[in-house]
């Protein structure tokens, strides 16, 4: 910017040049955009806080202030000014906070938060080169690191005790419950969608999902619908065909577990996503069609992070399937001399 | 949304967006006539095309319209005396999108048209609209040629050029633009209001001139006074008044013609690939005092607006009068101005000298103030494909401006950079402030031909 006085006016105003265009859309910045994800966090944090008490409490608080601590550690490293500003930070350690269960030891969290910033964020250059969604990253590294911690038993070992609300339908979560056949096993719908049932964190309630999706990709358009739209279609198609004649499974399919916490919160996050709304659904399919593949096919109940991180790592694939056609269509080569 | 009635297209376009479009401040200010200037300076190129050749003499004495920039080439326009006088020495100007060029200074001298007789000399009197048979095509064209019009919404390209028939892409239609989608600028608009009447002629000649059965004027519907009066005036006569949905960058020639005609037109191309040619309302103005009056292209109105301008007004100015007069005629800057751009907020010039003349194609100054322009830090882009959402031209910004940045130059035609029309509104709604359009139109301009 250079700066320049003119003559004839009293006081002289400062006149900047600058390239155009001029004015700016001031309603939205990358801060507005993550203060919109935490706003949309606010429906399942009650939830969890309902659910879970103190524990959710203590797991939420410790991601946080992990995640945050660690962002400055590794722009300190770097050399650079840490964004602690934009936010990203504390969205990462509430999403991953929510990604656990209740019972995670302190250190878990901890740890999965470092490598979360570090590894999931850091090394690529900070936020907005990531290729993988770093809360999942951390999330994997805890999951295969700390797997007695994280595996579906420990989601329900002592919770009668801790949390007698949940007692009476606690032996395991849904989702591990269809998974080891136990039919009987599995929660109540109206339980499954208010949230009143064993899993992590922010996981348990579809309402919550809901309206923290509404408020996220329809009122404030900060998500994408097609991510979410994408991947409830692939849920919803797949499962009608493998439980044609049981509606019930199919509403668990889509309710339980952690797929709507992850199609609106994780899947969303617009750094790993593709860039073009068709791009976007693409992948949208492609984390549903990943997810029914692990849920049926893997030794795991869900696979809603896996689905995820793989799908992260064909995005530059999709975008270079789904370059858009400018308006006017492609440009001729050469013009035709004649017609 | 309803569908625009009366006209082939839905009365909008693709994508876009709503800027704040600041039009009170100068709307409601009826055109006034900037007193003779004591000096004007004619700038060789004012148009898309090839310099003119200075004609003049030092210390030659011309009157107003008089021939004083020759032009040579074919994609040219000719230049005119703006005021009656004597000729200095020429000098060099830099314009405000950063040309350096020749200037033909001269001194005004002796009786001048002025006030309400160069009113009513530019747009009053009588306009027909009938009888325009005895003009033929021809004569048109060379009238409009030698009255050395250009296109006023901006670009400045020669008219006569777009009138001129071709077998084989014939014209139908004829839509003149009156969006003026960019925020603040209201020249045009006040142009529709006052003086509608030439507008339909000029309207009605260019049609003649090219062959277009059709005759259809381009609004936006946030302009129902201009769409009241222009229908008014069409009354008896066969043009049309599209009234299309307000969103910018309407205004666009592609936007414009999808908008009001549903056609395409292809990358590369130009509307006579549809069929269709398109000159903007104050063009359409110039063409009938040139064609019905023998009348050069002298005089235009130029909206002085914004925030940091004490009296926003539409000033109907000579071409080669500074900037700063026409800012002085509105009352100075304001303490708080902070960036004076030559058009629009969008896709105008910030500049910082005032001495600079205006041109044919000046279509205002827009003074905006230290909040209007407050910009946060350049961040990060978080692919969060707004600027995506939002391009009129279905491309990829963020694409485009990090390719130009590091030079990658196949990245960049694979997402077809040279299909950018550099409108800002991937710029205007970036949430990292990446400069977006500033990047492109490096990367337009770096670009290895093949």
């Amino acid at each position: 910017m250079t700066e320049t006085n003119t003559q004839n006016t009293t006081p002289a105003p400062k006149i900047h040049v600058a390239p155009g265009p001029h004015l700016q859309s001031s309603s939205y910045t990358t801060r507005r955009m993550m203060l919109d994800v935490i706003i949309a966090l606010v429906p399942v944090l009650a939830v969890a806080l309902w659910v879970f008490r103190q524990y959710a409490a203590i797991q939420i608080g410790v991601c946080v202030v992990s995640c945050v601590i660690a962002e400055w550690a590794f722009m300190a490293m770097r050399g650079k000014k840490a964004t602690l500003g934009d936010l990203s930070a504390v969205v990462t350690g509430m999403i991953i906070a929510f990604s656990l269960p209740w019972n995670a030891p302190v250190h878990v969290g901890v740890i999965a938060s470092v490598i979360a910033m570090g590894v999931g964020k850091a090394i690529f250059g900070g936020v907005g080169f990531n290729l993988f969604n770093p809360a999942m990253v951390g999330r994997a590294f805890v999951m295969l690191a700390f797997s007695g911690a994280l595996a579906a038993p420990a989601y329900v070992e002592g919770i009668s005790d801790a949390l007698p609300a949940l007692a009476d339908f606690s032996s395991a979560t849904p989702l591990n419950a269809i998974k080891a056949g136990e039919m009987k096993e599995i929660p109540a719908m109206m339980n499954l969608f208010i949230g009143n049932t064993a899993g992590s964190l922010g996981e348990t309630s579809s309402l919550a999902c809901l309206l923290g999706g509404l408020y996220l990709c329809i009122f404030r358009r900060t998500a994408s619908w097609e991510v979410p739209a994408g991947i409830l279609v692939a849920v919803a198609v797949i499962c009608s065909f493998i439980y044609m004649s049981n509606p019930v499974m199919i509403a668990n399919q889509l309710l339980g577990g952690a797929l709507l916490f992850g199609a609106v919160y994780i899947a969303t996050d617009p750094v790993t996503n593709p860039l073009t709304p068709k791009g976007k659904f693409i992948f949208g399919l492609g984390v549903g069609a990943l997810v029914m593949m692990i849920r049926k096919l893997s030794a795991y109940p869900e696979g809603v992070m896996f689905a995820v991180l793989l799908m992260n790592a064909i995005t530059p694939l999709i975008n270079r399937w789904t370059v858009p056609v400018p308006f006017g269509g492609k440009p001729k080569p050469k013009p035709a001399p004649a017609k | 949304m309803t569908t625009a009635t009366g006209i082939p297209g839905k009365g909008t376009f693709k994508n876009g967006v709503h800027p704040p479009d600041r039009k009170e401040f100068a709307a409601e200010a009826a055109i006034e006539v900037l007193p003779t200037p004591k000096e004007v300076v004619l700038p060789v190129q004012q148009h898309v095309g090839a310099p003119c050749e200075n004609l003049t003499k030092n210390r030659q004495e011309v009157t107003c319209g008089e021939i004083v920039g020759k032009a040579e080439a074919f994609v040219s326009a000719p230049i005119h005396a703006t005021v009656n006088g004597k000729t200095a020495m020429p000098k060099s100007v830099t314009l405000p999108n950063g040309r350096h060029m020749l200037g033909i200074v001269i001194k005004a001298e002796g009786e001048q048209l002025e006030g309400d007789a160069l009113y009513q000399d530019v747009f009053g009197g009588d306009w027909p609209t009938t009888g325009l048979e005895q003009y033929k095509p021809d004569q048109i064209v060379d009238a409009v040629k030698n009255a050395g019009i250009v296109g006023q919404g901006g670009a400045a390209f020669p008219t006569f050029i777009k009138m001129l028939r071709n077998d084989e892409k014939p014209i139908d239609t004829l839509l003149l633009n009156g969006c003026e989608c960019e925020p603040y600028l209201t020249a045009d608009y006040r142009m529709m209001v006052e003086a509608p009447a030439p507008i339909i002629t000029g309207a009605l000649l260019a049609a003649r001139a090219c062959g277009a059965k059709n005759v259809v004027i381009a609004v936006e519907d946030n302009k129902p006074l201009a769409i009241e009066t222009l229908k008014k005036a069409a009354a008896g006569t066969d043009v049309k008044i599209a009234e299309l949905h307000t969103k910018y960058p309407q205004g666009g020639e592609k936007q414009t013609v999808k908008a009001a005609l549903d056609r395409d037109i292809p990358t590369g191309g130009l509307p006579l690939d549809v069929g269709v040619v398109v000159i903007n309302v104050g063009t359409a103005a110039a063409v009938a005092r040139a064609v019905t009056r023998g009348k050069a292209l002298t005089h235009r109105v130029i909206t002085v607006s914004g925030a940091g301008i004490n009296t926003p007004k539409n000033i109907l100015a000579p071409v080669g009068v500074t900037y700063q007069e026409l800012i002085d005629f509105a009352g100075g800057l304001k303490p708080n101005a902070a960036r004076i751009v030559a058009g629009g907020p969008m896709m105008g010039f910030a500049f910082g000298n005032l001495d600079a003349p205006v041109t044919k194609g000046t279509s205002g100054i827009t003074i905006l103030t230290e909040e209007d322009v407050a910009k946060s830090d350049e961040t990060n882009c978080v692919r969060c494909g707004r600027c995506v959402d939002v391009c009129p031209m279905d491309l990829v910004p963020t694409r485009l401006a990090l390719a130009s940045r590091g030079e990658q130059w196949d990245l960049a035609k694979k997402y077809y950079i040279m299909s950018c029309m550099e409108c800002g509104c991937c710029a205007f709604v970036c949430p990292a402030s990446i400069p977006l359009v500033q990047l492109i139109r490096k990367g337009k301009a770096q670009l290895p031909r093949d």
